[in-house]
C-alpha cells in the first residue's frame, strides 16, 4: 500500500465511524429535535401534558373563531387525523389563516391548548396570485390559505 | 485532477478563466436582479416579502457547496498533500462564511413578517448556525499554528468532521418538524415555484456561483504570489 492509499483508506473509514456515531445520536435524540408535536404525536404517544411545548398543523378549516374582545381567539390545531383545540391572546401573524400551517407554544390543559405564542409555518410553494386561482379552479391543487 | 495541483498550471488556466466567469456573473447578477426586484410577481401569499428568497435561498445553497468543496479540498490535501489543495480550502472558508452569514441574516429578516420570529432553534436554522461556527472554527484553526503546515492539517481534520453537518442541513427539514419549509425544489410534483419565479431564482444562483469561482481564483493566485514573494525575500535574506 503505498502511503497515499493508506491515508485515503484511514480518513474514509474514520469518516464512515463518524456517519455512523452521527446517526445513531441523532436516532437516539429523535424526539428532542423536533421543533413541535403533531396532534397524532400528542395523542398516541405520551407526551408530558404539564410542562411548556410546541404543538403543530394546520389550522383546522372553519374553526377560527375570535371573541368580541378582539384579541383572543380560539382555533383547532389539526394534522387531518387528530385536532386539539387552542386558545390564544394577543397579536397574530399574517400567514395565522385556516388550513395554513401553524406552530403554537404554550401549555396543553385539560385538553386545550393555551397558547403564549403563535408562529406561522409557510408552505414550500410559490407563485403568483392567477396562477394559485387558476389552480384551485381547475382542481390540481386544493392549496393552502384562503385569501 | 492532478495535473492542476501544479501551481504554475493553475495560474495559467486561472487567467484564462477569471475574465469569463466575472464577466458572467456581473451579467447573472444584473439580469437576476432586475427580475427579483422589478419583473417577478408577487407571491400569491407572501406578497412582496418573497424577493428575499432570491437572495437567501442562493446564499444558503452556496454555504452548502463551499463547505462541500472545502472538505473535498481538505481530504485531498490530507490524502495527496497537495500544497494548492490546502490554498483552495483556505481561501474557501472565509467566503463560504460570509454566504452563511447572509443566509442567516436574510433569514431572520424574512422570519419575522411571515412566521412572526427572527429566530426559532428548530433542526434547519440551528444547524446553519452550526455550519457558520464550523467556517470560523475553520478559519481560526488554521491560523493558530506557528507552524502553517500543522495548522493546515488540523484545519482539514476540522472541515472533514464539519462535513457531516452538511446533510443534516439538507434533510433536516424533512427528517424532523421544522418551522423552516422543506426544500421547493427537488420536489417533482407541481407546483413548488412557479416558472416566473425560477427563472430568477436560478438566475441568481448561477450568479452566485460564477462569483464563487471569480472570488476563488483571485484569493487562490493572491496567495500563490505572496507564497512567491516570501521565497525571494527568504533567498534574498539567506
Amino acid at each position: 500500500m503505498t502511503p497515499a492509499r493508506r491515508r485515503l483508506t484511514f480518513i474514509g473509514l474514520g469518516f464512515l465511524s463518524l456517519v455512523v456515531a452521527s446517526t445513531l445520536a441523532l436516532t437516539a435524540f429523535e424526539d428532542n429535535l423536533v421543533f413541535f408535536y403533531s396532534p397524532t404525536d400528542i395523542n398516541e404517544k405520551s407526551i408530558i401534558a404539564d410542562r411548556p411545548i410546541r404543538i403543530g398543523g394546520l389550522v383546522k378549516d372553519g374553526s377560527i373563531v375570535k371573541s368580541n374582545d378582539g384579541i383572543t381567539v380560539r382555533f383547532e390545531v389539526t394534522d387531518l387525523k387528530y385536532s386539539i383545540p387552542a386558545i390564544y391572546k394577543g397579536p397574530l401573524p399574517d400567514l395565522f389563516k385556516e388550513n395554513q400551517g401553524v406552530v403554537a407554544e404554550g401549555q396543553l390543559t385539560e385538553g386545550i391548548f393555551r397558547a403564549k405564542t403563535i408562529l406561522a409555518k409557510h408552505d414550500e410553494n410559490y407563485m403568483p396570485k392567477e396562477v394559485a386561482e387558476s389552480l384551485r379552479k381547475t382542481g390540481k391543487w386544493k392549496g393552502t390559505g384562503k385569501n | 485532477m492532478h495535473k492542476f495541483a501544479n501551481p504554475a498550471q493553475f495560474t495559467r488556466l486561472a487567467n484564462r478563466v477569471l475574465p469569463w466567469t466575472s464577466f458572467f456573473a456581473a451579467i447573472c447578477f444584473i439580469f437576476g436582479l432586475y427580475f427579483s426586484i422589478f419583473a417577478s410577481p408577487p407571491d400569491y401569499q407572501q406578497g412582496e416579502t418573497v424577493r428575499i428568497m432570491y437572495v437567501h435561498v442562493p446564499a444558503a445553497w452556496m454555504s452548502l457547496f463551499t463547505y462541500t468543496l472545502m472538505a473535498v479540498a481538505s481530504a485531498s490535501f490530507l490524502i495527496w498533500k497537495h500544497s494548492l489543495a490546502d490554498i483552495a480550502a483556505r481561501a474557501l472558508a472565509p467566503v463560504g462564511a460570509s454566504f452563511t452569514a447572509i443566509t442567516l441574516i436574510t433569514g431572520a429578516l424574512w422570519g419575522q413578517p411571515m412566521w412572526g420570529t427572527w429566530w426559532v432553534w428548530d433542526a434547519r436554522l440551528t444547524s446553519v448556525l452550526i455550519l457558520f461556527f464550523l467556517y470560523l472554527g475553520y478559519m481560526t484553526l488554521v491560523n493558530a499554528f506557528e507552524d502553517s503546515e500543522k495548522g493546515s492539517k488540523a484545519g482539514a481534520v476540522l472541515a472533514l468532521i464539519g462535513f457531516v453537518n452538511i446533510p443534516i442541513i439538507k434533510f433536516s427539514v424533512d427528517w424532523w418538524n421544522t418551522l423552516h419549509q422543506p426544500a421547493s425544489l427537488s420536489r417533482l410534483d407541481a407546483p413548488a415555484i412557479d416558472p416566473s419565479m425560477l427563472v430568477p431564482l436560478l438566475l441568481m444562483a448561477l450568479g452566485f456561483k460564477l462569483f464563487l469561482i471569480t472570488i476563488l481564483i483571485i484569493r487562490m493566485r493572491t496567495t500563490l504570489i505572496e507564497k512567491r514573494l516570501q521565497a525571494k525575500q527568504l533567498l534574498k535574506s539567506g
